[in-house]
């Protein structure tokens, strides 16, 4: 099948999913057909991804598609990320419903615009111009905003509001940056839309105006920040990832964050070109080890379940951007790698937390306890995933934590203590405050209910294989995405 | 028209551009601030359409109708019909320190042609000088949402930033490409059905459309 077909499909089937579901609303059948959009959106993306795999790099819809090692697996990524959650949203939400959380049009709502936000990404990834970046990634906001507002309760439309706001305001300096962009690109290259395409602007980057480009990354580091949630940008974040639903959540942390990253590297991508120098890493630096920092010791002080998850979003994100702007292959390498086990392991936590707040009735961490008695797969994927996340082997995180910080003590020395201290300080309070969760008696008002395996087991076997076996086809991927971003 | 005409007539509308930020940055009453609002949107039209003129871009027409239409007539009614619905017409909101958020406008003002100015000596466009006003009217945008506590006043302020991007656009490269103009004003029609749901929402969980009152979540208990 030839590629633009296969990306057609790709970008269609999510928004067509969303059209239907927007009509079969609250229906019975309604969270399987969520599945079926899902599953075949993540069947495009691994077509495309093969495809690519074959042939390299290509361009596809009279250039305004754009496909390269470094959005495809991102691709592959963003669709399976979503096909499992809408397996676990299945269950999830009716529950959700029969506790009258959710009514009869927040349903209809919750299940259109799960799959717009899927499209909004994928548009993202794929396309291959800058403006139109800007378009998706604006549009992905939009569409989880009154998800994230969905219980309609004053906390939920508060955290939606600042969401709405502060993501908002964010991004349009992005735009402005983008505006920028264009002005250095059109004396290049001309007039039109050509002028925005990343293709054409990554080959003439080294005659694009320095100044300029330096002016405009400022800017496109705030706005695209602000949704990668660095800070002290990150205001929204917690806020938002703790009051909406959990399927929403785990999306939220493990997919959009992701995105948003992505778009700042191509744009670094591009400005380091014109410049030649290393500031735009330099600032993201700046940005990464702030996150890490202060989002450890944020997490010492968390209450809510969600909340909690959300700041290790962010410490993640942190580390993510700190080795993008490091740059080099073994930080790159290991960004890139980072960027995917973190996506898998933090949505998989995410499924374990849905259900133990469910099984508990609250999202209180001192309220919940016994989860390994009560129901061994939520203990025990919650147990593995948090050990995963703070970087114990031999899950993946372990391995992309680890080739980050090698390259620290190679290329910056002066960052490793700072760098330790935030890995060192997520790690106790995160495994200090999970244990008393899944450890222990099974409190009276816990709930046995029935749970979703396949989401968790599947996601926390990928992160294993992946930290101990990193498959070929994935390393030399990698090897080519980090030739890219160069 | 020569070029030193249009130039002025550029410049002169885009003077009245920043004027409108100023007026709408300390407008207490929400339903002037939404027809300082449509003004503003009134003055980036004829501006698009001037500079399309100038430059013979005729792309640049189909910008400003989609300027008109979409800032000076559609959100200004939906706006008002919102309002109207929520019946807060009446409400009038307090501002604190009008002369501080004054003068912290000015000092955007200055700040944004000072960061500029490589811009300015770069470009060759007759529009160029009037880059920095946009930068300025997207702060003074931002301040409003800042110093502003009423979730209409909020998104006034929301909308006259992207204003402010719209007429950068304009000024520092004859506009962006048409698709992606297009897709930013979809956006916007996105973003004010959103907020309009939202209203609802705020109104009936909080009994007031008083942003204060959210403060709810916070870092720790």
């Amino acid at each position: 099948m030839s590629t633009s077909l296969m990306l057609l499909i790709l970008l269609s089937v999510p928004l067509c999913a969303a059209v239907v579901l927007a009509f079969v609303g609250d229906r019975r059948l309604a969270p399987e057909i969520n599945i079926l959009g899902s599953a075949a959106t993540f069947a495009a993306g691994l077509g495309l991804a093969l495809e690519v795999y074959e042939v390299g790099p290509m361009l596809a819809g009279g250039n305004f598609f754009f496909v390269d090692a470094f959005n495809v697996y991102l691709s592959v990524l963003t669709s399976f990320v979503s096909m499992t959650t809408a397996i676990f949203s299945r269950r999830y939400m009716r529950r959700e419903r029969e506790h009258g959380r959710v009514g009869h049009v927040g349903m209809r709502f919750y299940h259109a615009m799960f799959q717009l936000f899927i499209f909004a990404m994928l548009l993202c990834l794929l396309t291959n111009n800058i403006g139109v970046l800007w378009i998706a990634m604006e549009l992905a906001t939009l569409s989880t905003v009154l998800l994230v507002s969905l219980y309609r309760t004053p906390t939920a439309i508060e955290a939606a509001w600042k969401y709405f706001i502060l993501c908002g305001v964010g991004i349009s300096q992005a735009l402005f940056g983008t505006v920028l962009l264009y002005f250095a690109a059109e004396k290049v290259l001309g007039e039109g839309g050509d002028a925005l395409l990343w293709t054409n602007l990554s080959q003439v980057s080294g005659q694009l105006e320095p100044t300029v480009l330096s002016l405009a990354f400022v800017f496109l580091m705030v706005g695209y920040g602000t949704k990668v949630g660095l800070v002290p940008l990150h205001n929204w974040l917690p806020d938002a990832h703790s009051e909406g639903p959990t399927p929403i959540s785990a999306v939220l942390s493990g997919l959009l964050l992701n995105i948003a990253l992505y778009a700042l590297v191509r744009c670094k991508v591009l400005v380091d070109g014109s410049t030649h120098t290393h500031r735009a890493g330099n600032i993201m630096m700046g940005f990464g080890l702030l996150s890490i920092l202060v989002a450890a010791f944020s997490l010492l002080r968390q209450k809510d379940i969600k909340r909690m998850f959300s700041y290790s979003s962010i410490e993640h994100m942190g580390i993510a951007t700190f080795a993008f702007g490091l740059g080099g292959p073994i930080a790159t390498f290991g960004a890139l790698l980072h960027m995917l086990v973190h996506s898998l392991a933090k949505s998989a936590i995410f499924f374990t937390v849905g259900h133990a707040s469910q099984m508990h009735r609250t999202q209180e961490m001192d309220r919940i306890k016994g989860l390994f008695r009560g129901n061994p797969l939520v203990g025990w994927g919650m147990m593995f995933g948090v050990m995963a996340i703070v970087g114990m082997p031999p899950f993946g995180i372990f391995t992309s934590e680890f080739l980050i910080l090698t390259a620290t003590i190679k290329d910056a020395p002066l960052m490793t203590p700072f760098l330790l201290l935030g890995l060192g300080v997520a790690f106790a309070a995160l495994l200090r405050k999970v244990q008393p969760m899944v450890a222990g008696e099974v409190p009276d008002y816990q709930k046995s209910m029935k749970v979703a395996h396949l989401p968790v087991v599947l996601h926390m076997a990928l992160v294993l294989v992946i930290g101990v076996y990193l498959p070929d086809f994935l390393s030399q991927w990698f090897h080519t995405a980090v030739e890219l971003l160069k | 028209m020569d070029i030193e005409t249009v130039a002025s007539l550029s410049s002169f509308l885009a003077a009245l551009v920043l004027l409108t930020a100023f007026a709408m940055l300390v407008q207490k009453r929400i339903y002037s601030l939404i027809h300082l609002f449509a003004w503003q949107g009134l003055l980036l039209s004829a501006n698009t359409a001037v500079v399309g003129y100038v430059a013979a871009k005729h792309h640049l027409y189909i910008s400003s109708l989609l300027t008109l239409s979409l800032k000076v007539v559609l959100l200004p009614y939906i706006l008002h019909v919102l309002i109207h619905r929520l019946k807060i017409r009446k409400e009038i909101e307090t501002i604190v320190n009008v002369p501080m958020t004054m003068l912290i406008g000015l000092a955007l003002v200055i700040f944004s042609y000072h960061l500029t100015a490589p811009v300015r000596e770069l470009s060759s466009l007759v529009t160029r000088s009037t880059l920095a006003v946009a930068l300025a009217t997207v702060l003074i945008g931002l301040l409003m949402m800042i110093t502003r506590k009423h979730a209409v006043t909020q998104i006034i302020g929301f909308l006259a930033m992207e204003n402010g991007l719209f007429f950068a656009a304009t000024s520092a490269t004859y506009g962006m490409p048409l698709v992606v103009e297009l897709g930013v004003a979809l956006d916007i029609l996105i973003a004010a059905f959103i907020f309009g749901i939202f209203f609802f929402h705020i109104n009936t969980a909080f009994d007031s459309l008083d942003v204060e009152k959210m403060a709810k979540l916070k870092e720790v208990d």
